[in-house]
């Protein structure tokens, strides 16, 4: 009986899905197809899809930073920057994120400031 | 069966429940990240579109004599742009800049007695920053720029200041020694040890110049600095040329889009 028991609430709580979760499902499939879309080079769908996701689920921090990437790879360097500021706003202590977010800075600010510009 | 023995049994129902749940998300949910390579394609700081031809004029040098900084940076540059650019590069004699910019100094007309207002004199051996500094002028003067413009059919001009000088530094320093430990093992340890270190300065000043008009289109400044171990004896030429290196990606990138290659990591 006892067995029954726990089984049948593991398998409860494994299945009970708040509305959050089917959002956050819903934008981790448009991630993982953006990311699937984006190891075969097609950025352009894979940013829609990243895209997707955060209208879906504006509290995702991981479709957040790979949109960013995704404007990084396409030259978008203000689109980027809101992006991964964005991401970082939502989990500030995600490694992976602040590590992008540096490269990226590195990039930016190489090659737009740092030197007198007239 | 007793029942000590069911509950145990159960038990173990339960967390092999547990354990093969876990096993099967995980193997749903896969990897959470994934390295990507990426191409960041960065515009051109200037708009060149209006001209065909760039002319390397020259620059005003200074520092260490052991390397023509002017010379070898119109050289550098030139053959850089050749490959990197579509713009194409106007081979002609580097300008005396030092000459110019003193003999634009000089007061003008015979009747200026030592009462008229004359510019301060320029240093005739550049050894510093401030040396280098009484030379901007000679970038303002937009008829002189024009001048050589109309010489070479309006191409976009590229000149500025380069000062090259050599640099000593003493302190302590932290380096890796590999050591071997009681049981024979080789470790890399980091150590700080006190350590006279020699190198070089470089810092250039690009300066874009449009030749239709002689005026600046836009300018940027670079330092960087180089130091080896005080017994290692590098040429002046090779760090002049490791300095560079790090510099011309940058002036690049103000005349040509370039790509800069890097990777990032994809998060689920």
């Amino acid at each position: 009986m006892k067995a029954r028991l726990a089984t049948l609430l593991i398998f409860v709580a494994a299945s009970a899905s708040p509305a959050w979760a089917d959002a956050r499902s819903d934008a981790k499939a448009q991630v993982d197809f953006g990311i699937n879309v984006a190891q075969k080079g097609l950025w352009r769908e894979a940013i829609y899809r990243w895209q997707k996701a955060i209208d879906i689920d504006p509290t995702y921090a991981a479709a957040f930073n790979d949109l960013a990437i995704g404007y990084e790879h396409e030259g978008q360097l203000q689109k980027a920057r809101d992006m991964y500021e964005k991401a970082l706003q939502l989990d500030p202590n995600n490694a992976q994120i602040k590590q992008n977010y540096e490269l990226f800075k590195e990039i930016n600010d190489r090659t737009s400031s740092g030197k007198d510009k007239q | 069966m007793t029942a000590p023995a069911r509950a145990k049994t159960s038990s173990r129902l339960a967390l092999a429940a547990c354990a093969a749940l876990a096993a099967a998300m995980t193997i749903a949910c896969g990897a959470d990240f994934y390295e990507i390579p990426i191409e960041t394609p960065i515009q051109p700081k200037l708009d060149v579109t209006a001209f065909q031809r760039v002319f390397v004029a020259g620059f005003v040098s200074g520092g260490t004599e052991d390397v023509d900084a002017n010379q070898e940076t119109v050289r550098l540059l030139r053959s850089q742009l050749r490959t990197k650019s579509q713009l194409k590069v106007i081979d002609a004699d580097i300008l005396p800049l030092i000459d110019v910019a003193q003999e634009q100094a000089k007061p003008a007309g015979d009747d200026a007695g030592p009462s008229a207002q004359s510019p301060m004199p320029l240093p005739a051996r550049i050894k510093d920053e401030k040396d280098l500094e009484q030379y901007e002028r000679l970038f303002a003067n937009t008829a002189y720029w024009k001048k050589i413009g109309e010489e070479f059919e309006s191409p976009l001009i590229v000149t500025g200041t380069v000062l090259f000088t050599p640099h000593s530094r003493a302190g302590m320093v932290t380096r890796e020694q590999e050591v071997i430990d009681a049981y024979g093992r080789h470790r890399v340890v980091p150590i700080r040890t006190y350590m006279e270190r020699k190198g070089f300065i470089l810092v250039p000043k690009f300066v874009f110049i449009d030749g239709r008009s002689g005026s600046q289109m836009y300018s940027e400044r670079h330092r960087e600095e180089i130091l080896y171990n005080a017994a290692q004896n590098t040429p002046a030429l090779s760090s002049y040329f490791e300095l560079m290196d790090r510099i011309v990606p940058d002036f690049l990138s103000a005349l040509s889009s370039q790509k800069i290659r890097g990777t990032r990591v994809l998060l689920k």
